[in-house]
């Protein structure tokens, strides 16, 4: 194991007397507890973290946060490993297991890397412009070839392992990103009593904070940071929420935020998940997420050593890893020198300030007081080195050379964008700042304000104060009392001076603008040429801010070049909407537990574990389990249903039908609005009797059917079919809520009140007789076909309905949901002297199909009554719900297909739904098609296989002798078109 | 400039310095023979082959703000002709048919990727209804194919088969249906209408569009009025909008349809797999990124973003056939306009004013269709009467009873 | 996510109820025109801006509530009951 040679001695804010290993690439390290594995990495004097996009060039970190476009790695291994993972967030554990990616074979030896040999070939968009020869090479080579040397990272190939949860909060004020304005925020917003939610992406406070050299309220702002914590987390209205990425700002102040709550942390412990996705709903928002440091823009400005002068200051002052022993600095403005005076006070050395600006500022010759090498007008031209930065030759800002310093690292800071990241998904578009040379928030659009860096207000002192007043103001436009404004937290006012922006500097070779996506100042300059000169066409042309830092830290250059190049100003040019997420966040946590068996919930009915008991086998029906059949012994699926319907024919079965939609009507009034709602008439019907109803969307097509019964004058129930109960419901609401306020009528749904059981064949009075005969007479004199009876079975309310869907002598019992497995169970030993037998929707599907009894299958949205054969029960004496668009002339047209039954002729063979109908096999083509198949049966009544279809010209073509073609499995058998009754089509089994 | 290998390699040897601009910045003439209202990828097929087929090339394209910036820059990519009802499944096999050779016949690599278009079913009755649908198009000479559990692993292998909700049976592909990259296709017509003479005009927004005697004449615009004798619409999306312009009414309504794309990894599906039962679809962009989606956010909007309800229940969707894709992050979000008609099929066709056309109520269908939209619409706007293949995409359909409703659910867009 | 005002049970989140379309069309009487049922069941403004519409608050108290939002920016004006007569800014709102 190597040791940690660039650990600083002392300082920090890492845990010293607690090591953690960990290994990259195999090889194994050490860092501490609180490190990143970036800044373990570093500690350790590894560099090279990574290869880029196109040309595979070896790259280093060069951010210390969420914004890295280089160091992204997979962590973890398995059905954990996780791609482009960024190393500058990702918190070490023990253990802690990552690779590089997008190299082969090795991160040191790249073979890709030949790619930037071919660097002048491969611009912008260079793949739209050839590969185009032959055609026929592009799946199976060039696209083959261009997707494997893409990609970044490899994902799992198993199943995710880890939980994910959901979880709300609401609150008066949110106050978003916790560094010094944030804090400042949070404070005076939690000190008025308000409900305040306080949230940061890292797992520390303070931001971009020097924790030692910065000073607030005199204190070393560490100290200050601690204690605000401190405070905060002893209030009960502040919730804190640290790890937690605030990533989307979505209509109506409502938030998403992610908090990764095992992910520093090898695997989560049992019963927690790995991360938690929030909706939060606040009133307020105050947005302190800061600002981000740019880059600068030379040759080469992407070797391992280069990165952000705050970056730099980051790790050394929190992480105590020193970047390089010799950290040369290279920036246009002040910033950059508080990082060099910190790596002084450190003991490292910077062998030279470059500062764009020709002026000495304050801070330039503060620092040249303290015997700092500054050079006024120089800019980098080129970092030279060989996987890590060993010398910057600089020049000055005609181009002309200024010699060379050796050092292997450069800090560089090409100025700071405000973040407006989040205000800018609200639809504010933000406003371009000459003077800052940054974009700042637009003015909000919603219940938003911005503080600090993220305002454009980038002095420690103002972050201070504009945070501190911006959670006061927040708190008081929530409507909650504020109070005085109390004094905010201060710091030394440092002017933050002048900064002076070149966009590109001098020179011809590779100078990144976005370095994941290997987007280079040439590029942009090429997608000008060939005019791609909207923003966001050149961003699509070169894939400029697509990569997965989401252009955090190209934007700006980009959009910069790109107005260079066009000859106008960058507002002229634009900006481009930020939109959500904020930062990248896993799929997982959206899906939440709605993953696996429990994507949807699972509906079972009242009677389930008697059909466990049975051997069922169950079948989804929606979300609903319903028993699909119940084999024996031996049996095979098939030979269950024959057996199945067979005999509820020749005796009796049982079949679970809970699942039927079912709605208790009440009123009134409750028969005109029935008679609004069906095609057919309900006002005669007598209490005590069903009747099936068909009822029409308001363009006319069939919507749904069912038996509906009157139970008394003003109670009427429902029966809707399984698929449609939740569909129907609403569309009542609608005509009693909307369209006929005036009717007095009053329903609720009862599918899960009611669950019944229908019971079918010529023996279903026998056993009826002896599970209910004590309760009720079935006679067929008290019970008559259609008849409905509500009895009293051992203290429930149980109905019994004389209906039929088989075409035998059949009725169906409720019971209240509770008493479903006694009824279930009374029935089936009564039954037992009579030859019953439970039977699943197959079974129910064979029979109803037998009968020519439409169902699911043949209701698809364009069919019309009349195509079912129903046309005569849309009563002409009352307006109904569909009725005027229902008379269209393509709906009542001549050759629409109509309901009819089919039959097979031969005796080999099958039928199979979803095949078409033509009249001969020698013109197969679409015009031939003259109908579908909507439902097949290996019908036992009939002895062959039937089938329920819809064909031009309906019944006309009975006799007909046609084909069902099913070219999908190259098969087609010759069928005879029939009446859909195959069974008893008198329909007299169902009587006496 | 022709583009090929070649002239990528000459280029790179001499500095790049020869590429010229893809399609020309002009100012708008007085008067045009045809003024297409919409710079997206229907607007720019139809002014394409307006000018190669039927050489009408005095034609300018209009766009309110840069080309290629509405839904042809706002999709999943995916193009596919497997339409059951006779009028969709030949109209877009005939877009299918323009994917195969419009590279080469336009000269710029949109990446036409036939990885074969996925779609699951889980029960019998929806392997039945998706056979009627895949037997239709057998008939009409388009590849269809049932794929068994075993087929489907070997093709998508982190499919899961032992521990969903809905277990998967089997399959429906299009093996000829795959992905595009969008923005090429934007680009591509417009770089060969432009060689042809049209005049692409962006920033250039229409604000009336002008009528006299029952025929139109032209266009005010925010760069001033424009005469024409012929005037396009070809903005889905808004094409309430603009037909109000001409006192157009429409069975539309506009609903926002979102789309993902997770960070860039190495390839890990390699086709296009849809959920419907789930409301999820993905397939991997040539460049690593997931893309996927599912069903509308289901309220009238216009506002290109949509909310987290239909965010979570897309990707649980994903989670539910596809759990090895947890850890992936999304990347970004965004939201498209759908012209949603009320029977889900488009309009191309006529209008009561003379030489004003319309082109709209693509709902979901529109990237695929891009090609054939502008094929027709060129043959409608050029001979002042549709094409066979656009007979049935009038607007007085629904006054006749003569819907074209693949998904059976009726004027209620939004309905799931 | 959008709140919605429900007149019956207060704000609540979009996912709690079923968008269920135009509110501005009215059901014609039983014997108007063939015509005035197809405008009513097809024709809409479709508005870029201010439009009225029902969301049916289907898990919550199961009432059709009427909302005016603005389909540009998804602000909610105002909501109601069927019957209320609701009114309409006239310009957009905020975002």
């Amino acid at each position: 194991m190597t040791t940690q040679q660039n650990r600083l001695p002392k300082g920090g804010q890492i845990n010293r007397s607690k090591s953690v290993k960990f290994s990259f690439d195999g090889k194994s390290y050490s860092g501490f507890e609180g490190d990143t594995l970036a800044s373990a990495l570093l500690a350790n004097n590894v560099a090279l973290m990574g290869r880029s996009f196109k040309y595979h060039r070896p790259r280093g970190c060069m951010t210390a946060g969420s914004e890295e476009p280089n160091a992204i790695v997979e962590m973890r291994t398995g059905a954990r490993r996780e791609p482009n993972t960024r190393a500058t967030i990702a918190e070490l554990y023990d253990g802690l297991e990552a690779s590089s990616q997008n190299r082969s074979p090795s991160l040191k030896f790249d073979i890709q890397s030949v790619n930037q040999l071919l660097g002048p070939f491969l611009t912008a968009g260079f793949y739209y412009k050839t590969f185009m020869w032959p055609a026929s090479f592009w799946e199976p080579i060039y696209e083959k070839i261009i997707r494997r040397s893409a990609g970044l990272g490899r994902a799992a190939t198993e199943a995710d392992p880890d939980t994910y949860e959901h979880a709300h909060d609401h609150c008066d004020v949110m106050v978003v990103g916790a560094g010094p304005a944030g804090l400042a925020a949070a404070l005076s917003a939690g000190k008025t009593g308000a409900r305040v939610i306080f949230v940061e992406e890292q797992s520390f406070a303070g931001g971009n904070l020097c924790f030692e050299r910065d000073k607030i309220d005199g204190k070393p702002a560490g100290k200050w940071v601690a204690g605000a914590m401190a405070q905060l987390r002893k209030m009960d209205n502040v919730k804190v929420m640290m790890r937690t990425c605030l990533f989307g700002y979505y209509d109506h102040n409502v938030m998403a935020a992610l908090e990764r709550i095992n992910d520093h942390v090898a695997v989560p412990p049992e019963h927690e998940p790995r991360q938690k996705m929030w909706t939060l709903r606040t009133k307020e928002v105050v947005v302190a997420c800061g600002s981000q440091e740019r880059p600068m823009v030379f040759d080469n400005n992407d070797m391992p050593g280069v990165m952000l002068s705050t970056a730099v200051r980051r790790f050394v002052d929190r992480f105590a890893a020193a970047p390089g022993k010799k950290i040369a600095i290279c920036t246009n403005n002040d910033d950059a020198y508080e990082t060099a005076a910190l790596l002084k006070e450190k003991g490292i050395e910077v062998p030279v300030i470059c500062d764009v600006r020709e002026e000495a500022s304050v801070a330039a010759t503060q620092a040249m007081k303290n015997g700092l090498r500054v050079e006024l007008g120089v800019l980098p031209a080129r970092v030279h080195g060989w996987h890590r930065v060993s010398s910057l030759s600089m020049q000055r800002l005609d181009g002309s050379a200024f010699g060379s310093v050796d050092c292997n690292c450069v800090a560089v800071s090409g100025g700071h964008s405000a973040d407006v990241h989040l205000a800018s998904q609200t639809g504010a578009m933000p406003v371009w700042n000459e003077k800052l040379q940054s974009f700042v928030p637009g003015k909000p659009t919603r219940a938003e304000r911005s503080a600090g860096a993220s305002n454009g207000s980038f002095a420690l002192a103002d972050c201070l104060s504009e945070g501190h007043a911006a959670g006061h103001e927040a708190v008081k436009a929530a409507g909650v009392k504020a109070g005085k404004l109390s004094a905010a937290p201060k710091a030394e006012k440092v002017p933050f001076g002048s900064i002076k922006s070149v966009w590109r500097c001098p020179g011809d070779g590779k100078a990144f603008v976005d370095f994941q996506n290997d987007v280079t100042a040439k590029d942009i300059k090429l997608a000008e040429q060939e005019g791609y000169v909207s923003v966001e066409h050149t961003k699509r042309y070169t894939t400029l801010g697509m990569a997965t830092d989401q252009g955090k830290t190209s934007n700006i250059n980009g959009l910069a070049i790109l107005a260079e190049a066009r000859g106008l100003s960058i507002p002229e040019v634009g900006t481009t909407r930020f939109r959500p997420p904020y930062s990248p966040v896993a799929i997982g946590a959206f899906a939440g537990h709605e993953r696996g068996k429990t994507f949807q919930p699972v509906r079972r009915t009242a009677m389930h574990r008697c059909h466990e008991k049975l051997g069922a086998v169950f079948v989804e029906a929606g979300q609903w389990l319903r028993p699909q059949y119940y084999p024996k012994p031996g049996e095979d699926i098939m030979e269950a249903i024959w057996r199945e319907s067979d005999q509820v024919r020749k005796t009796v079965g049982m079949c679970d039908v809970s699942t039927l939609g079912k709605i208790e009507i009440f009123g009134d009034d409750a028969g005109e609005f029935l008679n609004r709602l069906y095609i057919n008439g309900w006002k005669m019907l007598a209490p005590g009797k069903a009747r099936y109803g068909l009822m029409l969307r308001e363009d006319g097509y069939v919507f749904d059917d069912g038996t509906t019964s009157r139970l008394a004058n003003d109670h009427f129930l429902m029966t809707t079919t399984t698929a449609n109960a939740a569909r129907v419901l609403a569309h009542m609401e609608h005509g009693s809520q909307v369209l006929w306020p005036e009717l007095d009528v009053h329903f609720c749904s009862a599918t899960e009140q009611w669950c019944g059981v229908a019971v079918a064949g010529p023996n279903s009075r026998k056993v009826l007789e002896d599970a209910f005969g004590d309760h009720v007479d079935v006679s067929d004199e008290s019970l008559p076909f259609m008849g409905i009876k509500e009895f009293n079975w051992n203290g429930a309310t149980a109905r019994i309905f004389r209906i039929s869907f088989s075409g035998e002598r059949a009725f169906e019992v409720n019971v209240p949901w509770r008493y479903g497995e006694a009824m279930w169970n009374a029935i089936y030993d009564a039954g037992q002297n009579h030859g019953l037998i439970p039977y699943g929707t197959e079974a129910l599907g064979v029979l109803r199909i037998e009968k020519g009894h439409v169902a699911g299958n043949e209701l698809d949205g364009r069919t019309t009554a009349d195509d079912m054969g129903l046309g005569k029960m849309m009563s002409t004496k009352k307006h109904f719900i569909g009725q005027p668009m229902a008379g269209r002339e393509g709906m009542v047209a001549e050759g629409r297909a109509k309901l009819v039954g089919i039959k097979l002729t031969q005796g080999s063979g099958r039928l199979r739904g979803g095949a078409h109908i033509v009249e001969s096999l020698n013109d197969t083509s679409s015009a031939a098609s003259l109908g579908w198949v909507t439902s097949v049966a290996d019908s036992p009544a009939t002895g062959t296989w039937i089938a329920l279809g819809y064909m031009k010209g309906g019944m006309s073509n009975k006799g007909k002798k046609m084909y069902a073609h099913y070219p999908l499995r190259n098969e087609a058998v010759e069928v005879e078109i029939c009446s859909p009754h195959f069974f008893d089509p008198k329909g007299e089994r169902h009587y006496g | 400039m022709r583009y090929s290998a070649l002239s990528v390699l000459w280029q790179g040897l001499t500095g790049h310095k020869g590429w010229t601009r893809q399609w020309r910045d002009p100012e708008p003439k007085k008067e045009y023979d045809v003024i297409i209202i919409g710079g997206g990828g229907h607007g720019l097929s139809t002014a394409y082959y307006l000018a190669k087929l039927h050489g009408i090339t005095n034609v300018a394209v209009l766009e309110k703000g840069w080309i290629g910036g509405g839904n042809v820059g706002r999709n999943t990519t995916i193009v596919r002709s497997n339409y059951m009802l006779g009028p969709n499944t030949h109209f877009y096999e005939k877009s299918m048919k323009l994917w195969e050779g419009l590279e080469q016949d336009f000269n710029f690599n949109a990446m036409v990727s036939q990885r074969g278009v996925i779609n699951l079913f889980h029960s019998d009755p929806q392997r039945d209804a998706f056979a009627r649908r895949g037997n239709a198009m057998r008939m009409a000479g388009i590849d269809a194919e049932l794929l068994t559990p075993a087929q489907l692993k070997k093709m998508v292998p982190i499919l899961d088969f032992e521990n969903a909700r809905f277990p998967i049976q089997g399959g429906l592909i299009q093996r000829r249906g795959g992905t595009v990259r969008h923005d090429a296709v934007a680009w591509g017509y417009a770089r060969g209408a432009d060689s042809r003479g049209v005049d692409i005009i962006q920033n250039c927004e229409v604000k009336n569009i002008l009528r006299s005697g029952g025929r139109v004449t032209g266009v005010e615009t925010s760069r001033g009025t424009i005469k024409a004798k012929k005037v396009a619409m070809c903005v889905a999306g808004h094409t309430s909008q603009v037909a109000a312009m001409a006192g157009i009414k429409l069975p539309i309504e506009s609903h926002v349809l979102q789309a993902f794309v997770s960070e860039g990894i190495k390839p890990l599906i390699d086709t296009v797999v849809t959920f419907g039962a789930g409301h999820f679809y993905i397939s991997q962009s040539d460049k690593g990124g997931l893309v996927y989606g599912g069903d509308l956010d289901g309220y009238n909007s216009y506002a290109q973003r949509g909310n987290l309800p239909m965010m979570e229940h897309v990707m649980a969707g994903g989670m539910a056939v596809m759990p090895a894709i947890g850890r992936v992050r999304m990347l970004r979000h965004w939201g498209g306009i759908m012209d949603m008609s009320f029977d889900g099929s488009p309009f191309i066709c006529k209008t009561d004013t003379k030489g004003l056309y319309l082109n709209g109520g693509w709902c979901y269908g529109g990237f695929k269709a891009a090609p054939a939209s502008g094929w027709c619409y060129a043959h409608t706007i050029a001979n002042d009467a549709p094409h066979p293949l656009n007979e049935a995409f009038t607007v007085d359909r629904f006054k006749k009873g003569r819907m074209l409703d693949e998904k059976g659910v009726g004027p209620n867009p939004w309905i799931q | 996510m959008h709140q919605i005002n429900c007149p019956w049970c207060g704000k609540r989140d979009e996912a709690e109820f079923q968008y269920q379309g135009d509110a501005s069309v009215t059901r014609p009487k039983p014997n108007a025109s063939e015509e005035a049922f197809f405008n009513y069941v097809y024709m809409r403004e479709n508005p870029k801006g201010w439009h009225t519409e029902w969301w049916h608050h289907v898990s919550g108290c199961r009432q059709w509530v009427k909302v005016v939002r603005n389909t540009a920016t998804h602000e909610v004006h105002t909501t109601g009951k069927p019957h209320d007569k609701l009114s309409k800014p006239k310009a957009g709102g905020r975002k």
